[in-house]
């Protein structure tokens, strides 16, 4: 087996550079095909028709009318009588139709009879949810230096020993946070457009999971994944909510059997979000102990929060984050509500335990009237991973691009112009990120033409740019060399894109089979030039001996010397395995300025700096991407997104767009995005970066805001209403 | 969307036999920013659709010395781009918050002032905003009327233009079939005059009257029948007028406010002598002030006095269980849209 | 106005219509339902899949085209009023290979990630500069506030708009 290796830094032409996204056109030209634009003849439209009540059990389904709507071909009831709905928009039926008006005729034409069910969405009050039976048993986890004597109770022995640690304590912080649920909101809804050949479905899906969801049609359509082609070349959006096939995407393959035409089934928007994945809500209530430095002596926390009907929350794995006291305890109570089911939205769990809890962090600074960046600073002694110093470094790093120290006040005591206050926040996070399972095949054409083709999907991210990087630069290829096949499950299988794995996974798994192909390759052009292969280097377009330039061959010629077959060769990555190519686990620091007009409430972010590790940077234009949109969808959820339930009956009330409020150009302010990379950083591979840029704003924004107004805003995201309550004034 | 028949008149008599008196039947289609939004969730199911975008006498900008005529099926960026529109800066203020470069030039004056309401109540299929006052009530009305909410309307009026065109004393013609009795002056019910024996009647009436608190389900938002439609906003001109549109947006996208206000002033010699405030999404209508006007007239604009008028608008305000902090922001409109009128710093964003 | 039907005809309400119009400079011709909104149109029977629906009421601009010289939301248009119209969708921007600044500039600012609001920005953002061939920072951050992003792309947007409007000066 070769040793794999990136070439020396300093030393590249496209890793580590900036490069545009072979894509691009195809996305900017309006030719870039997403599921929801195939549209082979004769495709039938379907639409799903969602519950309109939040908690029933269905009485009867009566689709007769429907049937006779013109231009409806087939109603399909997705539920039984007797089937209970646990949340509005759960999907009833389905109606395939000539076209989307007659579709959306015969959902409208179907009759349900309901029996209604008592209903409870509010996930906010602990105290509601025990009334109502809703709490799953509360969860604790408990981290004492000081152990119970033999004969001593230990949840009597913890209790009096959080008290004596907070007794002990300078400062006691107490304070309830909170971040509400939000939706993933992706642009295109999910869905499919889904035909047969004979026996052999081709399942177009809006998904991040190409490889991974033959099966999950197969098996309740009763054929093999090899029956199943998934293909997806471009999605619009999925941030960890289009992992699965779904319920809908095989309903769709069953209409287009049973029409025997293609289907095209994506979900309304309203449906998408009340059913189609959300982030689940956190709230908690804590206590600090602390010294008079801001060093935190002890943490005592009960959260609460739901994923929907099943319960669920954010995990207590992550409370306090990054940060973890000698002396804490943490309780979690998981609330069943009538909501749709949660799904991975982009870093799970972490960005809201950053927001419930760096803010406690922040307020201890508050409380003691000194600077919040040394709160963090002085509370780095406990973080959970190995990145104190990579902290330290960034942070002072992210203070010289915020200029915090010349902008910093003590909380509240900002200057006032007119009623416009001011305010610095931070927060830092962790990720773990690393390469997920990856196969590829690279093949090398006679002619010189080379592609390599994997069951990866780009989400956006820039994963088909950076697998043509790989190859190409080890190739000493252009980047446009190179032929990058993505996005069909026929292709050797890749990994789904969640949690930061891809780009490490799919470096690995095509700089192998990559420098594997070179070797084999190199062996041809070395007996024809009379070299060792281990004295060739591939770059601009030849293989040549190392020091003697005269010893070469074109690409091409060197290629021609494979004669009539091409060379193809694989490559693979499991995850886990050491590897010098990839590592894992980054940390980051995120500053934010805002201003916040204390009369009206409102927040603007002024200034947003996200200073970012991240391993060796394959892109450097995509990575930047990466963090600017990350950064950006923090300040979504930190000042404006949230689901809005209705407390009577159950109804997600903001389930479109007008309602559903979200950031616009305007809204955003100037955002600083620094790559943080030393030399360290190249050395140890690629990581990860689609989650750990978007932690940290909830926590920063917040934090921002209670330096501006000298008020802890509690429950994000923080609206006007939310400011205004906080100050009194409403 | 439902099947429905389509039809482009060109003239306005032409409206005569496409109407049906029956509510719902018929819908009016100008920019359609909302109405194909409603179709298409068939929270409205005509039969039949009539655009009178089509219809030239309903389009174009023409000014006289009296004032300025807006013909109803005119674009909002069109109103933008009037010279003949810079006497009215509350208007244009008003148009530029609808911060979406297509839904203003897709939208139209007279749509945006028939617009139905946002209630997210009535908009996810629960009923008509007459039929949602006890849900609107219990449920979560954050978004709700802080005024003229005691009957079973508390929604917003959502016209974001129509504060503005209030203050500034516009009028509004209607036309529809002839009820055929004279009426004085402008009729209050709306009721269209007839006009030499024609089909068609017309009536002129002043725009604060236009809009109307429904009590009882199946009344409209405004003074409107199903088979009348609003033509043209006439705006009086005055010279001496100062005003502004005050907006709390929470966000510089297309999202409604969450409060407004529009004030016209008449300044004499640095003191107000006459004053039109006009809070807007804040009540079932636009709802004009008498004691913010009250409280500015006979004094200077100057921070004091604007809060003060702030503070007389909102003191009998009546919020919901979920939205006392909009008293607050409407207090602020005032204060800002008094501020802004004469000229002067807000202090805020 | 554009008028194709004579004023009888316009009167009768019909159920189908046939529509001619102009596309990206190519009259086109369709029969629709009065209900198929612009955007079905478009897509499914013109077979331009660029535009895309994502909120269908108007907010996210990601359908949006140009009609008779103005930006539009097409999902909210209905494919009859197009009759007479010129429309222009964003696989009208470049000129056989050839691409226009706008797009040019999104592409070397990395102004697009999923690409699915990418039709609908440059569709407005020509709107813009076809008025306002030189908008400051302010007004393109305000123009094009109809548009929304989720991945979200807004600075770089900006700044391709800004370097697009340098390029054609």
């Amino acid at each position: 087996m070769a040793e794999y290796s990136w070439p020396r830094r300093g030393t590249t032409s496209l890793i580590d550079t900036e490069q545009t996204r072979i894509d691009g056109v195809a996305k900017a030209s309006g030719a870039a095909k997403y599921s929801c634009d195939i549209n082979p003849k004769g495709t039938l439209v379907a639409r799903a028709m969602g519950c309109p009540h939040a908690h029933c059990k269905i009485k009867s389904i009566d689709i007769s009318l429907a049937k006779d709507v013109p231009g409806v071909v087939l109603v399909s009831p997705a539920k039984a009588i007797g089937d209970e709905i646990q949340w509005q928009g759960d999907i009833i039926a389905y109606v395939a139709a000539e076209t989307e008006g007659a579709a959306a005729e015969g959902v409208a034409a179907i009759t349900v009879e309901y029996e209604m069910l008592d209903v409870f969405v509010d996930d906010q009050h602990l105290a509601a949810a025990e009334a109502a039976d809703r709490t799953g048993k509360p969860l604790s986890n408990v981290q004492l230096v000081n152990e119970p004597g033999d004969d001593e109770d230990e949840e009597a022995f913890e209790e009096a020993e959080i008290q004596r640690l907070l007794e002990a304590s300078d400062v006691v912080v107490e304070g309830n946070y909170g971040i509400n649920v939000i939706t993933h909101m992706c642009m295109e809804p999910h869905g499919s457009t889904c035909e047969w050949n004979g026996d052999q479905l081709t399942a177009h899906l809006s998904t991040q999971n190409v490889s991974g969801t033959a099966g999950q049609f197969a098996d309740p359509l009763g054929i093999t994944a090899s029956d199943v082609t998934v293909h997806c070349d471009f999605i619009g959006g999925g941030f960890g909510s289009k992992f699965a096939a779904d319920s809908w995407g095989v309903a769709c393959a069953e209409l287009a059997r049973q029409t025997g035409r293609p289907v095209r089934l994506m979900l309304d928007r309203d449906i998408e979000l009340k059913t189609a994945g959300n982030r689940p809500s956190g709230f908690i209530k804590v206590k600090i102990g602390a010294d008079k430095n801001g060093v935190v002596q002890v943490w005592d926390s009960q959260q609460w929060g739901t994923s929907g009907a099943s319960g669920g929350g954010v995990s207590q794995g992550v409370v306090p984050y990054v940060f973890d006291p000698e002396n804490r305890r943490r309780t979690a109570t998981s609330i069943a509500t009538n909501a749709g089911p949660q799904r991975a939205w982009r870093a799970p769990n972490h960005p809201q335990a950053a927001a419930i809890t760096h803010t406690a962090y922040d307020d201890v600074a508050a409380a003691l009237g000194i600077d919040s960046y040394d709160v963090f600073l002085r509370n780095l002694d406990s973080v959970s991973n190995d990145k104190a110093d990579v902290y330290r470094a960034q942070m002072e790093r992210a203070a010289e691009l915020m200029q915090w120290k010349s902008k910093w006040h003590a909380h509240g005591k900002g200057e006032k112009k007119g009623s416009v206050v001011t305010g610095l926040g931070m927060g830092i996070h962790t990720w773990g990120g690393g390469g997920h399972n990856s196969t590829c095949r690279i093949t090398i054409h006679p002619d010189g033409g080379v592609e390599t083709a994997l069951g990866s999907q780009d989400l956006g991210t820039g994963t088909r740019t950076v697998i043509g990087i790989v190859v190409a630069e080890t190739f000493g290829l252009p980047l446009d060399a190179v032929n990058v096949k993505i996005g069909s499950s026929s292709y050797p299988a890749s990994g789904p894109s969640g949690g930061s794995t891809t780009v490490a996974g799919v470096s690995e798994s095509n700089r192998r089979a990559a420098q594997d192909a070179l070797a084999q390759l190199n062996e041809l052009v070395a007996a024809k030039l009379g070299v060792g292969a281990a004295d060739l280097v591939a770059k601009e377009g030849r293989i040549q001996a190392s020091g003697d330039a005269s010893k070469s061959l074109s690409w091409k010629e060197a290629c021609a010397l494979l004669g009539m077959t091409p060379l193809e060769v694989n490559g693979e990555f499991r995850r886990g395995e050491p590897s010098s190519l990839s590592s894992s686990q980054v940390a980051g620091v995120q500053m934010a300025e805002v201003a916040v007009d204390l009369d009206t409430g409102i927040v603007k972010p002024l200034k947003f700096v996200a200073v970012q590790d991240m391993g060796l940077i394959i892109n450097r234009k995509t990575a930047a991407s990466q963090i600017y949109g990350a950064v950006i969808m923090g300040i979504a959820y930190s000042i404006f997104e949230e689901r809005i339930m209705d407390l009577q009956t159950g109804a997600f009330l903001n389930a479109e767009l007008a309602d559903y409020r979200l950031p616009r150009l305007g809204d955003i302010g100037e955002i600083v995005v620094d790559l943080w990379e030393p030399d360290s950083e190249y050395e140890r591979g690629v990581v990860g970066l689609g989650e750990p840029p978007v932690i940290s704003p909830g926590a920063a924004i917040s934090n921002a805001v209670a330096n501006a107004t000298g008020v802890r805003v509690p429950v994000l995201p923080l609206t006007p209403q939310r400011v205004l309550d906080a100050l009194g004034s409403a | 969307m439902k099947a429905f028949e389509y039809a482009a008149p060109r003239r306005e008599s032409e409206l005569a036999g496409l109407f049906s008196g029956r509510p719902g039947a018929t819908a009016v289609l100008a920019g359609g920013t909302d109405l194909v939004g409603l179709m298409k969730k068939m929270i409205v199911a005509p039969d039949r659709v009539v655009n009178i975008k089509e219809i030239a006498s309903l389009y174009g900008i023409s000014a006289d010395s009296a004032g300025v005529t807006v013909g109803a099926v005119t674009r909002l960026d069109e109103m933008l781009d009037s010279a003949d529109l810079d006497a009215f800066p509350a208007v244009k203020q008003a148009i530029r918050g609808i911060n979406s470069m297509q839904l203003q030039s897709q939208g139209t004056i007279g749509g945006e002032l028939c617009q139905r309401p946002r209630c997210w109540y009535f908009r996810n299929g629960c009923g008509l905003p007459t039929e949602l006052g006890r849900m609107v009530e219990r449920g979560d009305n954050r978004y709700h009327a802080i005024f003229g909410n005691r009957g079973p309307a508390k929604y917003v009026s959502a016209s974001r233009i129509a504060p503005a065109l209030v203050a500034l004393g516009a009028s509004v013609r209607i036309v529809g079939p002839a009820s055929g009795e004279a009426v004085e002056g402008p009729p209050k019910n709306g009721a269209p005059v007839a006009q030499d024996g024609n089909a068609l009647g017309e009536a002129i009436m002043p725009l604060a009257d236009f809009f109307v608190t429904p009590r009882a389900p199946h009344q409209g938002e405004t003074v409107l029948d199903p088979d009348q439609i609003v033509t043209h906003i006439h705006i009086p001109r005055d010279e001496q007028i100062a005003s502004a549109t005050y907006e709390v947006r929470q966000s510089e996208g297309p999202e409604y406010p969450l409060a407004a206000a529009a004030a016209a002033l008449r300044i004499e010699a640095g003191v107000v002598t006459e004053a039109r405030i006009v809070l807007g999404q804040v009540a079932p209508v636009p709802w004009v002030s008498e004691a913010a006007a009250a409280a500015i007239v006979g004094q200077a604009v100057t921070p004091e006095s604007a809060r003060a008028a702030g503070e007389a608008a909102v003191a009998r305000a009546t919020p919901l269980s979920q939205n006392r902090y909009k008293v607050q922001l409407a207090r602020v409109s005032v204060e800002r849209a008094i501020l802004q009128a004469a000229g002067l710093e807000t202090g805020g964003f | 106005m554009s008028h194709v039907q004579a004023p009888e005809a316009s009167v009768r309400p019909t159920k189908n219509v046939h529509v001619e119009l102009t596309v990206n400079g190519e009259p086109r011709e369709f029969l629709c339902a009065p209900r198929e909104s612009l955007l079905d149109v478009l897509r499914n029977r013109l077979g331009l899949t660029g535009a895309k629906e994502g909120c269908n009421n108007g907010n996210c601009g990601a359908c949006a085209v140009i009609l008779n010289g103005v930006p539009v939301n097409s999902c909210l248009v209905l494919g009859v009023e197009a009759a007479g119209a010129e429309v222009e969708t964003v696989e009208g921007l470049a000129k056989g290979s050839h691409l226009h600044p706008l797009q040019q500039c999104f592409l070397e600012d990395a102004a697009l990630q999923c690409g699915i609001c990418t039709p609908g920005f440059l569709v407005s953002a020509k709107a813009l500069l076809d008025r306002n061939p030189d908008p400051s920072e302010e007004e393109i951050r305000l123009h094009l506030a109809g548009n929304l992003c989720r991945c979200t792309g807004y600075d770089k947007i900006v700044r391709a708009v800004q370097d697009a409007a340098k390029a054609n000066t």
